[in-house]
This record gives C-alpha cells, structure tokens and sequence, in this order.
C-alpha cells in the first residue's frame, strides 16, 4: 500500500515538474525565436557546463585528499613494489593525458560557444595531425607494455629454487592450506578420496609421502620474511581467487587444473603493525572471483614471521594424517584400499 | 506466395484507397509491424522497459553496500522473501547483480542501442524505404521479446534468476548444488541467450545488407555519415562473435543436463565428488570473452557513431578527420576480436599468451586516442550551441576518456594481476562502456526524438537530466578506482568484516546516495519520454536543427515507405557545414547537387 502511495506520489511530482518546466519553454519561445537553443540560454549553459567543469576538477582533488590516506599500506612484496613502480608511471602517463584532453574538451566548449557573427572553421582533415596522434599514443603505449611485460615475465617466471611451497585448496567458502611435512613432498591427492570429516584434500593414504602433510583448515598462510613463496592453488568445487592485497598478486583457484603464483614477502606481519600503526593488523586475503553466496566472507590470513618464527610455528602442527589417525584406520582399513587408487595416475594433482 | 495472396486480400478490403494512404490494421502497424522505424521504437521502448528494471536492481544492491546495517522495509514489500525484513539475502544480492550485467549489457546496452538505431535511422539515411528484409526485422524484434519473456520470468521463480555473474563462469553456473541461482534460473537465463541471439543475428544480417545494398543514387560508402558506419561494423562484429556464445552456452546446458564434462573436473560439491573428468573451467572464459570482449565495442560504437555525427551538427562544422574515423572503426572492430584474453591474466592461463593480449590490448587505444582527439578538433574553432543531444555529446567524450584511460591499467597484466577483479574494473568499465554508451544513446534519443514522433521531448527537463546524471556518473565512479586499487573485491555482499576495506564504508555510503539520485533522474527522462509522445511541442519545420542528412529530407512523421515521391538523390558527403553563398544557409545538405567549380569533398 506505502509502496502504491509512494509512486502516486513520484508521479505527481514528475507531472508538477514537467508542467513546470514546459512553462518555462513556453515562455522563452514566446520570447525568442524557435531556434533550439536561444542566445542567452547558450551562453548560460555554457557557463553552467564550464563551472560543472571546474568543480568537477575541484571534486577530483578533494576525492584524492580524502581517499588517498587510506590506500593500502606500502607493497610488502619485491613483486608489489615492482607493481607500485609500473602503476606510478601509469599515473602519471595517464593522468597528464586526462588532464589535458577533459580541459581542452570543457575549454573548447567553453570558448568556442555560438556567438553571433563569428563563423565556425570549416576544418575538415589534416593528415599530419592524424599521424601526430597515431604515432605518439603508439610509442607511449610500447613504452608502457615494455616495463609491464618485463615484470609481467619476472613475475610470472619460474620461482627461484630455494623458494618455499604451500598449497591452497579454494572451496565454498574458505581456504585450506598444505605444507608438505618433513619429507618436504607434497603426497599424492584425489578427489574421489575428499571426505569433510577426516580428509579434507582427498590425500591417498597409500602415499607414504602424504602421511606427514600438515593441513591448516581455518586459512591461516604462514610465510618466511624475504624467502620467496609458491602458492600451489587448487580448488575443490568452483572457480575461486587467491588475492594478497598486500603483496599486489593473484591467482585463481580453478578445478581440475593446478595453477601457482610466487612472491618474496618483505615485510613481516608485526612489522606490519607498526607502520601501519595498527596493532590488529592482518594481512587478509579475499577471495576474489564470485564462488557463490558466501563469496563475500570467504577469508583467509598471511602470517609473515621471520624464519625462528616460523619454525617454532610448523614445529607446534601435527600432520594431517596424525590428528586423524583413529578415524582414518577404523574406517578406511576394513574396506579394501584398492578403489581409492584405481585411477589415481589420471586425476592425481601433479604436485611436486 | 503467401505474402501477394494477403496483398491481394488487403486491396480487395481496402479498394477504395490511394497507395499513399494505405491504412494498416492497429495490429499490423504496430504490434506486428515490419516497417522499419516502429521496430525500432519498439526495441526502445523495451530497452527503456528493461533500464527501468536493471537500473532499479543497482539501486537494491547498492543500498545494500552504502548500508549494511540499514533495514529497507520498502524492499520487502517489492522483493518479499528476498528482502526478509527489509534486508537483501547474500544468495538474492547475487542474483541482483548477475541481472544487472545482463540486462544492461544485453537487454538495453545491445538490443535497445542497435535496435533503436540501426533500425530507425540505417534506412532514413542511406536512403531507402525499409530494411532489406522487413519481416526478418520484424522476427528480430518478436524474438528479443520472447528471449525478454524467458529471462523475466527467471526473476519470479522459487530459487531465483542465474546468480553467477554476468559471465557465469562454471562450475559454479554448471552446477546447482553450486548455488541457489544455478538451478532452473539458470537454465532460463541460457535459453532467453540463445534466443537474444538468434534476435541479434537476424537484425545484424539485416542492417549489413541493407547498409551494403540499398543506399539511394549517389549515396556512395565515402558519403556516408559516421552513423552508419557504426552501425554497420558493430552489426559485423555483432555477427561474427555472437555465435561463438551460442557454443558456450549450449555447450554449458550440455554440461548441466546430459552429463558431459567440457567445462568440469575434478569437483567435490556438496558432499560428493562429481564423476565429470577432463573439462576446464578457462575453456568456457574463452569462449565466453570471445563475444563478451566485441560486445563491450557492440556496445559503445553506436554510441561513438552518434556523438560523432552529433558534435558535427552542433558545432556546425564537419567533423574531423572523416576518413579516419572511418580507419579507426576498422582497427578497432578487428582489434576487438583478438583480445578477448585479457580477461583471463589470472585465470590460470600461459602467461606467455597473456603477454601477446597485452600488446594487443594495448594496440586498441590507438583508434580509440585518434577519434577522442578528432572529436576535440571538431569542437575546436566551432560555433557550438548547447542542445541537450549536444551537451550529452560533449559528456559522452568527457567519460569516455575518463574510462578508457584506466584501460591502459588493466590491459598491461602486470597491474591486472593486482586490479583484476576489483572496484576499479567497475569503474573502468562503467565509465567506457556504461556511462559513455548511456550517454551517446541518450543523445541519440533527443537529437531524433522530433523525427521519430513529430513532437520535441521537454528541454528545460533534458537540461536536469544531462548535468545531474552527469554529475552523478562522476560522484558514483570517481571514487571506486580508489577502493579499486586497494583491492576491493566485486561483487561482495558486505565488506563490514573486512579490516582492509572497512576504511571505505562512508565512500560506499556516498555513492549509494548518488546513485539513488541518478535513479529518479532516470525516471524523470523516461516521464518525459513518454509524456512527450502525446504532449510535447509539435515540430513544424522540416530540419528543425539544420542537418545535411537524408532523414531529414522525409515528411516530419514519415509515413511506410519513408518519402512521399522519389528517394532523393545524393551529390556530397555528409558534413557540408559550411556556408552556402545562394541559399545564405550554413549548411548543404547532401541531396544538392554540386554547384558549378566547386569540388567534391
């Protein structure tokens, strides 16, 4: 009912502006001639779009005062800082051309408003001004797709061979990390072997590599100060995204196919906290392609401590195997291993 | 056969007649009509019908965002379930704004743009009577409704419309244990695809040949107006992308219901692992971007044809550089086809490949640099008047360098891998092809408003319209490349935590200010619209606004069949806006013929 008075309503302010407003034509045809636009109201646009100008430039500064203090913290990656680097020089390219082209645009309108008696150019072509704009573009752009595409093959280059390895499982809707353990491989995994209470990976049991696979099920990364990482990114179900904000870097979690991303943290989480001035400070990573509804709280956290640290850390986890032992061998033993690796060659993750 | 037996039928009831006035049924003139300029007001009006509801889908969502605390009751009582107590559900938010994307890209942004135009304004002014086929025009426009029927009644259903994005990437659209929007309303949203595009076929292969085909005596492809141009290369690229998203779609409805695996592997949803091997994911994004990039350009380049063809006449001087306007829609139309990947930086696909999209990529800014530039000489030294088409005009080229500048960021996959998915792809994208395609339709709609319905829409009304939406685009915008590259993700429900962008919560707020303002702003131009059909001034001279193209040679509302005697012949091109020494006029128009010494342009 609200909802039908509601429109009611809308409708009769729209016919009491449009009456209006016809007045208003009305009156300036009665006045003027029927041209389309009268002198007068020529000039008054003008102005009106040249002031809308104006504060339009006013409303980008203030924009950049208010929003430019609550940007992200400094990159706390090589990579990031590689990226903050090429997005400058963007800036500034692009800015300078913003600049120019929306004054030029305004201050053309602006001047070259219809004033009786003054003539339009008739200015049709002029091929080397057509070459100035082509080629100029053209070779501010290679510039640019230069410095990006040398970062672009760095980063996205083989990780270097000391670099540490953590898998990231994307499902609905969190992450699940694996560190490989003691032995330092990942065990093998299929999916056909996933069960939420006790083998959240769907790792084969047969694999002796797999027995000492730490699992970290609540998305908490721990990562090493200045030892370049490689995520190795899988997904459960849908397509989902490992973002690191912070670092500048992500990559998408995609079924059926493995894909990784590298980057060497810089700065550890509680160092962190103290540029940033912020005691709780978290480096979160959000996933960032839609997975469905709780898309949007789908969460994870880096932990950048140093190598002690982190140590310490992985020393405290038990393997994934270890906490569920008991359930793993009342269930799985009486029932013959032999199904769970029928075809484990095809569909096992080629994780190495 | 059956077309000369109702011919015959029609002569016999109607005998006494003169052909000039050959009366119609109510039915066969404007419900199932096939001439030209009605299809083309009826695929505005439902475009504008579809605006309405994309629009108002924003204005839910975007509550949502500015006020995550803020119960709406008057959203109950219009989405009922999906707003319990005045709150939108995650899993309804979604749907929300996978219907947004689609409607406006597709719905109003595609059928109500090329619709629209291409229809009324391709014959009127090469010069011929109908299209080149009136009854296909005819099908083109009865599909598209039976494909907005289809997609329409995915809202009402229990689980809702699709809710997997605009995209809606598998496996989350392929699977319905995925989420509540990839049930039956995604089976909907498929098949209203199929038909939208078989729609668009029809329509494209009939703007291309009527283009190439029936241009009037004279009307040789270097005279036409830019107009036209557009319209034929979006209609070109329109008919060799499109069918690529057939593949896609079918080939997901096969993989929904008949049990293949081309986009699934390796799934455990649900409780279950899936017995589908050997599918991918980024096979579909391929398939997907290969129409969904083109269309971004199916998108603005009517809009680019219209500001151009506008900004001539209203600074009564050719427009510049004529011929490479021209080269520019080549470069642009076949660029547009070979760089749909950078879409994908980070999906998983060879970077190797995503270095050569980026070259690509960043190739398509030359066309687009070279017209905004001749847009701005053509405004230069101008003798310009601030009609309201005009002005929109001018607003198209201002967002659509603010948007296509930002491209340059996000075509180079060294900042996408950072970009990619956040708030400031939407406001890239909102910008170029969002606003700027608003804009250019916009403006297309008051400059032939007069020759389309014999009356003017409002001015003083158009005025409002112009600079508060204009203002409004830059307020909700402006802002977001901010939060962009701070990483704010799409396509969240609710950001509130999130340590990283709750600083960004007042600017969400003030956005959703603004966009409820841009909202009724809509509104009031639809009002205008419509009430401008029956009341608005009535035109009474022949070229009101002193153009040199052939539309403007018919009677004020053209009858079927465009002009009363003979079509006009055509002796110069398109921009003669110069002055004319024997009729005193600053104008000629293109059917004068060339007067003795003077060369052709």
């Amino acid at each position: 009912m609200s909802l039908l008075l509601l429109s009611a309503l809308l409708i009769l302010i729209f016919i009491v502006i449009y009456q209006i407003t016809r007045a208003v034509e009305y009156v300036n045809l009665i006045r003027g001639d029927e041209v389309e636009v009268n002198k007068k109201n020529n000039k008054i646009l003008a102005w009106i779009l040249f002031i809308v100008f104006i504060a339009g430039m006013y409303g980008v500064y203030e924009t950049h005062r208010l929003l430019a203090p609550i940007y992200l913290p400094q990159a706390a990656s090589i990579q990031g800082v590689q990226y903050e680097k090429i997005l400058l020089a963007t800036i500034i390219v692009t800015g300078t051309v913003f600049f120019i082209t929306q004054t030029l645009l305004f201050w053309f309108s602006f001047r070259y408003q219809a004033i009786d008696g003054k003539k339009p150019l008739f200015y049709a072509h002029n091929n080397k001004l057509e070459v100035i704009w082509t080629t100029v573009p053209a070779i501010t752009l290679m510039i640019l797709i230069g410095f990006g595409l040398k970062s672009w093959v760095n980063m996205t280059g083989k990780p270097p061979a000391d670099a540490m390895k953590v898998q990231v499982v994307g499902k609905q809707f969190n992450f699940i990390i694996r560190y490989a353990g003691k032995d330092g491989v990942f065990g093998k995994t299929n999916f056909r072997n996933i069960n939420d209470a006790n083998n959240v990976l769907g790792l084969d049991w047969n694999d002796p590599a797999s027995k000492d696979d730490i699992i970290i099920e609540n998305g908490e990364v721990h990562v090493i100060k200045d030892i370049p990482v490689q995520f190795i990114i899988n997904s459960r179900d849908v397509i989902h995204n490992l973002f690191l904000p912070h670092f500048r870097m992500k990559m998408d979690a995609v079924p059926g196919i493995t894909t990784s991303l590298w980057v060497t943290p810089t700065i550890t989480t509680k160092e962190m906290a103290k540029i940033t001035e912020n005691p709780d400070f978290v480096y979160e990573i959000p996933c960032s392609e839609l997975c469905g509804s709780g898309h949007y709280s789908m969460r994870g956290t880096v932990v950048v401590e140093t190598k002690g640290e982190f140590n310490r850390w992985i020393a405290q986890q038990k393997p994934y195997y270890a906490l569920h032992k008991d359930d793993i061998e009342g269930k799985a033993a009486p029932v013959a291993p032999a199904p769970t690796t029928t075809d484990s060659t095809a569909s096992t993750i080629a994780v190495k | 056969m059956s077309n000369e037996a109702t011919l015959v039928l029609d002569n016999a009831a109607h005998g006494d007649h003169g052909h000039h006035e050959h009366k119609q049924h109510f039915i066969t003139k404007y419900i199932f009509s096939t001439d030209h300029k009605i299809i083309g007001k009826q695929f505005l009006i439902m475009g504008i019908l579809w605006a309405i509801i994309g629009a108002l889908f924003s204005v839910f969502f975007r509550l949502q965002l500015g006020f995550p605390d803020t119960k709406f009751p008057i959203m109950e009582q219009l989405l009922g379930e999906w707003a319990k107590g005045g709150k939108l559900s995650p899993d309804f938010y979604y749907a929300l704004v996978t219907m947004h994307g689609t409607i406006l890209v597709f719905f109003v942004l595609t059928a109500g743009m090329s619709g629209t135009f291409s229809n009324f304004l391709i014959p009127l002014q090469v010069g011929a009577r109908d299209m080149a086929s009136p009854f296909m025009n005819m099908l083109s426009f009865w599909i598209f409704f039976a494909s907005s029927v289809v997609m329409f009644s995915s809202i009402f259903i229990s689980t809702g419309p699709a809710s997997g994005g605009w995209t809606v990437y598998p496996p989350l659209s392929a699977l319905k244990e995925a989420t509540l929007g990839s049930g039956l309303g995604m089976d909907l949203w498929l098949i209203a695809m199929i038909l939208f595009i078989i729609s668009q076929i029809l329509g494209g292969l009939n703007y291309v040949s009527t283009i190439l085909n029936m241009r009037t005596n004279g009307m040789k492809m270097s005279r036409l107006p830019l107009t036209i141009w557009s319209f034929l290369f979006t209609a070109i690229l329109g008919l060799l992308a499109f069918p690529v998203l057939v593949s896609a779609v079918v080939l997901l409805l096969f993989d929904r219901h008949m049990g293949t695996s081309f986009f699934l592997s390796e799934i455990y949803i649900a409780g279950k692992a899936l017995p589908n091997m050997g599918g991918s994911p980024v096979l579909y994004q391929h398939l997907f971007w290969f129409l969904g990039h083109p269309e971004v350009y199916i998108v603005v380049m009517p809009s680019m044809g219209i500001a151009s063809e506008i900004i001539s006449i209203y600074s009564r001087k050719p427009i510049f550089g004529y011929s490479a306007m021209v080269i520019s829609f080549v470069g642009i139309t076949s660029l547009s086809l070979l760089v749909w990947a950078h879409h994908m930086f980070v999906s998983g696909m060879s970077p190797f490949l995503g270095s050569v999209f980026v070259l690509l990529t960043l190739m398509i800014a030359i066309p687009s640099s070279i017209k905004t530039f001749n847009w701005l000489t053509t405004l230069w030294r101008g003798s310009i008047h601030f009609s309201v088409p005009m002005l929109f005009a001018i607003g198209f080229v201002s967002v659509f360098i603010s948007g296509g500048l930002t491209g340059i960021w996000l075509g180079n996959s060294a900042l996408d891998i950072h970009q990619h998915d956040t708030y400031f792809v939407i406001a890239h994208f909102h910008l170029v092809m969002g606003v700027a395609a608003f804009f250019g339709m916009f403006a297309g709609i008051y400059h032939w408003f007069p020759k389309m319905f014999g009356r003017y829409m409002n001015n003083v009304l158009g005025y409002i319209h112009f600079f508060v939406t204009f203002i409004c685009s830059y307020a909700i915008f402006w802002p977001m490349h901010y939060s962009g590259l701070a990483g704010m993700p799409r396509r969240y429900y609710d950001f509130t935590a999130w340590a990283t962008f709750a600083p960004y919560q007042k600017m969400n707020a003030f956005i959703s200010i603004f966009v409820v303002i841009a909202f009724f702003v809509q509104l009031l131009f639809i009002f205008n619209f419509f009430v401008s059909i029956f009341r608005g001034r009535k035109v009474t001279s022949l070229n009101p606004y002193g153009c040199t193209t052939l539309e403007w040679t018919t009677p004020i509302v053209p009858g079927h069949g465009n002009w009363e005697g003979p079509i006009p012949e055509v002796h110069r091109w398109a921009y003669e806006y110069r002055e004319d020494t024997e009729t005193g006029l600053d104008y000629v128009p293109q059917t004068v013929p060339l007067r003795p010494g003077e060369d052709e342009h």
